[in-house]
């Protein structure tokens, strides 16, 4: 049932979108926000639990200090106003993934209240994003349905319930309704989204992956006439998990609501799903029969304090936020913004960063990087980081080649030699006998031996035409099995052709 | 070992003179626990106490105690190691059934031991089983038990009050010689009034909640049953003190409670103030408990104690702030009861979508009686958006008035007194159709849940009707032993006045077969 759309640039000439996001980032702790569970991603399913996570009669809630003091580090890096009490509420509601029937959660009183992130677009504008709160919660367990469709609840013939996930620490982080993106809308969220994911990382709070589920996204939405301020109906898609589909719902949804609006429709206000197959957003729950949660203060834990001493505490060990460290670096690197931009992308920046710091140039480092070890990555489809080859690699190689001991061709089967995992890059030269011919004498040989073979060349370059010079390096290059240092050979011929 | 005691004989001991005698070595802690046992097995076809008796448990628990006594191993322990205790089934044990007396619970065992558990077995005190209640606690007379009502040992067509009727009833009629029992609005005190029992409340997180099944948590407590004051006290220092595993746990040690007790005997008073509650009292209770109760203040004036009179004027709006509180905390605790888990799972009948959603409403429709869906209902209600803060938030400032004028009574009496419950106790069924008049029945009992003070009830003698009066001490938050002082000086003046404790006077037909 495909629904009408209305052309995107239309639809942003005509309606000003307004946004908001609800981003859920679970935290990494050892152990689950309100017991001593171990929490460990893909562990056989109901491993990690305790009479608490399981919701045992008689068992009560302990809040997970680090868990707390993450959050703390959260909303400095926001700016949040963090309060002095904050305290966990009871979100009553029915679902088999509920141990208890109810989340913990905050309400009311959140320990990070208002604050802002200013996100830095491509062509290096920056738009702030006002935060509403960044509240901390515990998470769910996770149902799979068995016997549908797409594992989907609908037609399914039964469900299975893991209820690892079950009591995992997550900080939601609620986003006021973000005005004046216009068309830009769905970029200034993506950017926001991956903002917060390095923020996360270097923060060390969470692993940040989306494909793991350790960040995900409600994603809201209204539009209204252009120059109106009242805010339009909204739709709320839920549990969006990658960036694109961050994007990609807003521009639907933009389109989807726009073409309603036109026709002097209206939006329901309604909780909708991201389909990643169909690239479309499915309605569901009419939020008019929303869920009374009945929400009230848990009784079972008091309320948090939060000194300005402890905050002060924490504040020292805060790290260098990712765009002030960004911008630090590719000062420090010279890099142009695009090349900068091309290093973000490739989610090369840490390994850059060590390379550098483990005796590498800025610009031979990007080019492994971004060059020889990327290409393996694409074709393997893993990660940068999760490639069989270190900083510590790259930067030894590069001081090899700086000292004359590899050329670029040496220097490259280097590389494929570890990536191959042959060992490390000194062992793999030592394996294969890597080493540039410097040895002038031998050299000198091969020259004259090249020159004598080509006379007319010999001839050629004698009489101040160079371009065939490449003919002989490559004869040199041969005769020599690509050890030889092309520099080198140049230099040599000058001197016979000269001499 | 001395020669077998008569188990009549035993079974009456306090818990201290039973601990006095294991530590003698004048018998052992399995011819205590065999004592109750016989005594258990004698008395269940008349009163149903127990729920369930973990007889091959006690046992094993008392030999091993027995060995390490004879081993010499038992050196630092409380003074009350080796003497058996009966459980209110509202306390998570590991590997015995527990099911807080609810058809949705029956059958669990759970895998792990409630706080106060874990400290009794380290005590080495075993046992006995678990005893009835009303279910999930809410009732004043144990006859909303799933599994049938205990009977009131003075008078086995009445009511031995509730919701701890079962822990009450075991204590009174010599099946165990303590209990531990759960009060929310007066589960302990009121059924220690209605059976001649001492009830202690202690101050709210002064005992782990750690494995008390939860009814209301801003207002539950665990506490000590027992036949004198001195046996509360030193079981309460046995299960008391802080537990990182309960949040609302008070960081600090257990006050001297024996020591206060022990004073107490000496009957002096002299320089203690004792507030009488000016709110608790008069119309609707009934002349018998008044009676005694006016005997008991006298009493304590003859001590040496100076009685004034405190105003509490919030105490008027207590019960009903309660009964939005308590249902509230309900509705939300027993959600957990859905049938996903563990206990009771009805599927639907054929025709209804086999759902979850449809699992959870026919299990809890089935598994519930009709007393703990009225509080959840209440509970739901009041909670709902929109009557938020015209109930619920309502209630919360009634009980910052409460604690207001506790804080102002405090400031002109040391303890404070009042009857515990308006009347003795009550024949079965007499106020079953009647929820308010059940409810009634906890409005001296109230105040202290909703303001987290220590209070207990002891015997204040026996009415015109024969049946146990309970007299009501409560004392300032943390200062639990402020109050166990009076109570065991008023305890030892009662006994001179009545020849002996309330106890003696029990009949107990049943145990004729346990000479």
């Amino acid at each position: 049932m495909a629904e009408k759309l209305m052309k995107y640039s239309d639809a942003v000439k005509e309606f000003d979108p307004v946004f908001g996001l609800e981003t859920h980032v679970e935290l990494c702790t050892n152990t689950k926000l309100f017991c001593p569970a171990h929490i460990e991603f893909g562990g056989e399913p109901n491993t990690q639990l305790t009479p608490v996570s399981l919701g045992l009669p008689g068992s009560l809630p302990v809040v997970n200090q680090t868990a707390v003091d993450f959050a703390i580090k959260l909303g400095l890096a926001l700016h949040c106003q963090i309060n002095e009490w904050s305290q966990f509420a009871r979100k009553n509601y029915f679902y088999p993934d509920m141990p208890r029937d109810y989340q913990i959660s905050q309400f009311d009183k959140p320990t990070n209240g208002e604050g802002y992130l200013d996100v830095e677009l491509d062509d290096g504008t920056v738009f702030r994003v006002p935060i509403e709160r960044a509240h901390i919660e515990d998470d769910a367990g996770k149902n799979t349905h068995i016997g549908g469709a797409d594992g989907r609840i609908e037609g399914a013939d039964h469900s299975l319930v893991d209820y690892n996930r079950a009591g995992v620490p997550l900080i939601e982080i609620v986003t006021k309704p973000v005005e004046g993106a216009g068309e830009r809308v769905p970029e200034i969220a993506g950017a926001y989204v991956r903002a917060i994911r390095d923020i996360v990382r270097t923060l060390g709070i969470s692993h940040g992956r989306m494909e793991q589920g350790n960040m995900r996204a409600d994603v809201n939405i209204s539009l209204r006439r252009k120059g109106e301020t009242e805010l339009g109906t909204r739709s709320e898609t839920k549990n969006v998990n990658s960036f694109h589909g961050i994007e990609r719902t807003l521009q639907y949804e933009i389109r989807r609501q726009a073409a309603i609006l036109d026709e002097g429709g209206e939006v329901l206000q309604e909780t909708r799903h991201w389909d990643e197959a169909t690239q479309t957003t499915a309605g569901g729950r009419v939020k008019s029969d929303a869920n009374d949660y009945r929400y009230f203060p848990d009784p079972d834990l008091v309320m948090l304090h939060i000194t300005q001493d402890h905050i002060d505490e924490i504040a020292k060990t805060m790290p260098e936020m990712p765009r002030e460290r960004r911008h630090r670096l590719q000062n420090e690197w010279g890099f142009s913004d695009l090349e900068m931009r091309d290093v973000v992308n490739a989610d090369a920046l840490d390994l850059i960063d060590q390379t550098v710091k483990d005796g590498a140039s800025a610009s031979g480092a990007k080019k492994w990087w971004l060059g020889e070890i990327a290409r393996s990555a694409n074709e393997k489809g893993v990660a940068l980081e999760e490639m069989p080859i270190t900083p510590a690699d790259v930067a030894e190689v590069e001081k090899l080649v700086a000292a004359g001991k590899l050329n670029d061709k040496l220097a490259k089967q280097t590389v494929s030699g570890v990536l191959a995992g042959e060992g490390t890059p000194a062992e793999v030269v030592k394996k294969h006998g890597y080493e540039v011919v410097s040895d002038d004498g031998a050299l000198e040989k091969a020259v004259d031996e090249a020159l004598a073979a080509n006379p007319d060349i010999a001839e050629k370059l004698k009489g101040g035409n160079m371009k065939p010079m490449g003919a002989i390096i490559g004869s040199v290059m041969r005769a020599t099995h690509g050890q030889a240092d092309a520099k080198a050979v140049t230099s040599i011929v000058m001197k016979k052709i000269r001499g | 070992m001395a020669a077998m005691q008569n188990n009549d004989e035993l079974i009456k001991l306090s818990a201290a003179e039973m601990a006095e005698k294991i530590r003698n070595k004048e018998v052992s802690s399995r011819e205590l626990v065999d004592a109750e046992l016989a005594a258990i097995d004698a008395a269940e076809p008349t009163l149903h106490s127990f729920l369930h008796v973990s007889a091959d448990e006690a046992r094993a628990q008392a030999d091993a105690f027995d060995k390490r006594n004879a081993a010499g191993e038992t050196e630092g322990l409380p003074e009350l190691a080796g003497v058996p205790i009966a459980i209110k089934d509202m306390i998570v044990t590991k590997g015995i059934e527990t099911t807080a007396a609810s058809k949705i619970l029956e059958g669990w065992v759970p895998p792990y031991d409630a706080t106060v558990i874990t400290k009794l077995k380290a005590a080495g005190m075993p046992l006995l089983g678990k005893t009835n209640l009303d279910e999930f606690a809410q009732g004043s007379s144990t006859e909303h038990s799933a599994f049938g009502p205990t009977h009131n040992p003075w008078d086995t067509e009445r009511v031995p009050g509730g919701s701890g009727g079962g822990s009450a009833a075991a204590v009174a009629a010599f099946e165990a010689p303590l209990a531990l029992g759960t009060d929310t609005g007066g589960s302990i005190r009121q059924p220690g009034a209605l059976t001649g029992t001492v009830g202690v409340k202690p101050t709210y997180g002064g005992v782990s909640r750690f494995g008390a099944i939860a009814m209301a948590s801003s207002l539950d407590q665990i506490g000590p049953v027992s036949r004198n004051v001195l046996d509360s006290a030193l079981l309460q220092e046995v299960i008391g003190g802080h537990d990182v595993r309960d949040s609302t746990s008070i960081p600090m040690d257990v006050p001297p409670l024996a020591k206060a007790a022990r004073e107490g005997r000496k009957r002096d008073l002299k320089g203690m103030k004792v507030g009488l509650i000016k709110q608790l009292g008069g119309d609707g209770y009934q002349p018998g408990v008044e009676a005694r109760f006016n005997e008991g203040v006298k009493l304590l004036q003859d001590m040496g104690a100076e009685i004034v009179e405190v105003d509490c004027p919030h105490f008027d709006y207590a019960l009903a702030a309660y009964y939005i509180v308590m249902p509230s905390e309900v509705s939300s605790n027993l959600a957990r009861y859905d049938g996903m888990r563990y206990g009771l799972r009805v599927m639907p009948p054929e025709g209804v979508p086999q759902t979850a959603a449809n699992m959870m409403a026919y299990t809890r429709e089935a598994g519930f009686g009709d007393e703990v869906k009225r509080r959840i209902i209440l509970g739901i209600y009041a909670l709902s958006a929109g009557y938020y803060d015209a109930w619920y938030g309502s209630a919360q400032k009634v009980r910052t008035l409460i604690i207001d004028d506790f804080n102002k009574a405090f400031e002109k009496a040391d303890v404070l007194i009042s009857p515990t419950a308006p009347s003795t106790a009550f024949k079965f069924g007499e106020k079953m159709d009647d929820p308010l008049s059940m409810y009634m029945n906890d409005i001296a009992t109230i105040p202290a849940n909703m303001a987290g003070t220590p209070a207990m009830s002891i015997p204040a003698g026996l009415s015109d009707d024969g049946l146990p009066v309970g007299f009501q001490f409560i004392a300032p938050q943390k200062r639990d032993d402020v109050m166990y002082k009076p109570a065991a000086a008023l305890e030892a003046a009662l006994e001179e006045q009545w020849g002996g404790p309330i106890w003696q006077s029990l009949k107990t037909p049943w145990l004729g077969s346990a000479k």
